[in-house]
């Protein structure tokens, strides 16, 4: 899925704003149709998240049951990624969870903007993925912003489903995935997904000593393992004192 | 494999709601911050070096190469998501046809 950094503010608890928006329809009618565009474009990540994973080998339900229940697209691929290399399937799953720690910084944004209690605070942290944040919080006021998150989370649940289902059929039919160059699918929506992040050298730093940590140890332990090192560096690179705080001021 | 499909989908939707239940500032640790945002880096380089350059336990250069490189000039042009996947399995399918 699109990679979209939530970093507009937007006043948590901006509920005075409720309804002071100068032409409410035509916002509304705005909202709705970035929803339904979103939802249109993740539709074709569904598509090659489909077929990815039918050529890794899971079956039709098992896809779909990633798209329905999991429904974030990065762990989806990464999870459906180790599992095509000939990972264990549990490795796989580490790895998605892995991938998955972004959205929870997603929620804590939108829990501020959505403020949502008893059944519906499940529902919006099943919808809180990056396209739903990135259009809440680009948003200027809350009725705008919780707009835009319930639609767009919605819109792209059911294309992104949709075109999962059409995309583990389409791939099904096809007998052997190699002749097409479906193996190399799945690097290239990695790289997809990965290049907007790298916009600073440490990123940089931290792709490629993941990259070489990860093909030298390929030999000596179970596929799947080399990923998991390479979180290894992404996390002492995060912890190392004065890391943090002046290159992300040098990079923003 | 459906125990790890369970795993997965029950890990990432605790994360999720761990956003909505947990006070901010527990969350919105920088160091906890930084990491977050270097994890997805080095996850997706790893599986990309790892699903393009090997093949069960051997390094292996081959027309998957081809096909990342393809997909790595199609990024850098910008081209849309599908763009990018398409352009890699054709490129690698071809590689693999005149080879």
């Amino acid at each position: 899925m699109s990679d979209a950094e939530p970093d507009a503010e937007l006043d948590p608890d901006g509920d005075a704003d409720l309804g002071t928006e100068p032409i409410w329809p035509a916002t509304r009618t705005g909202v709705l149709r970035d929803a339904a565009g979103v939802g249109l474009a993740t539709g074709a990540y569904g598509l090659s998240f489909g077929a990815i994973s039918s050529a890794a080998g899971l079956s039709v339900l098992q896809t779909c049951a990633l798209s329905l229940v999991m429904f974030t697209g990065g762990s989806q691929f990464a999870m459906v990624g180790v599992i095509g290399g000939g990972g264990a399937a549990m490795t796989g799953a580490a790895t998605a969870i892995m991938l998955g720690v972004r959205n929870a910084f997603y929620a804590v944004r939108m829990a501020g903007i959505l403020d949502v209690r008893g059944w519906r605070r499940p529902v919006a942290a099943q919808l809180t993925i990056d396209e739903s944040t990135a259009m809440a919080v680009a948003r200027t006021t809350v009725r705008s912003s919780r707009l835009a998150f319930w639609a767009t989370g919605a819109s792209v649940y059911v294309f992104w489903n949709l075109a999962t289902l059409i995309g583990a059929l389409s791939a099904h039919a096809l007998s052997n995935p190699r002749v097409l160059g479906l193996d190399a699918a799945a690097p290239a929506a990695f790289l997809a997904l990965m290049s907007p992040r790298l916009r600073s050298r440490e990123p940089w730093v931290v792709a490629l000593t993941a990259a070489v940590v990860a093909l030298i140890s390929v030999p000596f332990v179970p596929t799947g393992v080399p990923v998991l090192f390479a979180a290894g560096v992404a996390v002492i690179a995060g912890v190392r004192p004065n890391g943090a705080t002046s290159r992300d001021k040098g990079a923003r | 494999m459906w125990l790890a499909i369970a795993v997965g989908c029950a890990g990432c939707f605790a994360l999720k709601l761990v956003g909505y239940s947990l006070p901010r500032r527990v969350i919105e640790q920088p160091v906890v911050k930084h990491v977050a945002e270097l994890l997805p880096v080095a996850l997706l380089t790893a599986l990309i070096a790892t699903q393009t350059f090997t093949t069960g336990h051997h390094l292996q250069l081959d027309a998957r190469a081809a096909g990342l490189v393809a997909a790595a000039i199609a990024v850098r042009f910008k081209a849309p998501f599908l763009v990018v996947v398409a352009v890699a399995c054709v490129v690698t399918a071809l590689v693999r046809v005149v080879a």
